[in-house]
């Protein structure tokens, strides 16, 4: 069996995994594992979009 | 003589968990969440064995490449390193010779970076494993 994910959903799969065994891992009570686990949810979907937008103003 | 009893306290619970202490992490490594599902957290467990089992498996779905212990490149040491944290899925995709990498698809190298990084995340969890057995974290 073979996946083919595009650029943008093989990240946001990635961000979604990493951010849930973050929040887990760094957080000692339930309620700011899941605040943590969303905060790098979002810093890692924002990262992608801003790394993004930079390449594609930078291309030449 | 309050400060015997008080110190008596803290001592005892080291003692008693340094069992678990060892088979947790270890048990954590072999199987994703399994070092948090022996100390009864349950859902913590479940969530880390879904996540890093998932995101390894795709990996091999996407046709990633698995790095064995070579002592050659040090992008390939780094690469064996990352891949070992995924225990029996490690051992499991060596001895059935499955994530052989396919230059043919564009995404296998994505692959092969979910593979490392799901073997990363299960070394956190381990450590993580760790320090609730020692009463570091509830």
């Amino acid at each position: 069996m073979t996946i083919t994910l595009n650029h943008f959903s093989a990240a946001v799969i990635f961000a979604l995994f990493a951010s849930i065994v973050f929040g887990i891992t760094h957080r000692e009570n339930t309620r700011d594992m899941v605040t943590y686990g969303l905060r790098c949810f979002a810093y890692f979907l924002g990262g992608v979009i801003v790394a993004g937008w930079a390449m594609w103003l930078l291309k030449p | 003589m309050a400060n015997s009893t008080t110190e008596k306290a803290k001592v005892a619970p080291a003692e008693t968990i340094s069992i678990l202490s060892v088979v947790a992490p270890a048990l954590g490594w072999l199987i994703p969440g399994a070092g948090h599902m022996i100390q009864k957290r349950w859902i913590r467990g479940l969530l880390l064995f879904v996540s890093i089992v998932t995101l390894f498996l795709l990996g091999l779905a996407m046709q990633g490449r698995i790095y064995k212990a070579n002592g050659g490149d040090i992008l390939d040491i780094l690469g064996f390193v990352g891949n070992v944290g995924a225990g029996a899925l490690y051992l499991l995709t060596l001895a059935m010779d499955w994530g052989q990498g396919a230059i043919a698809y564009a995404t296998a190298d994505y692959g092969t970076k979910f593979m490392i990084v799901a073997g990363l995340l299960n070394f956190i969890a381990v450590a993580d494993a760790y320090h609730i057995a020692i009463g570091k974290k509830k």
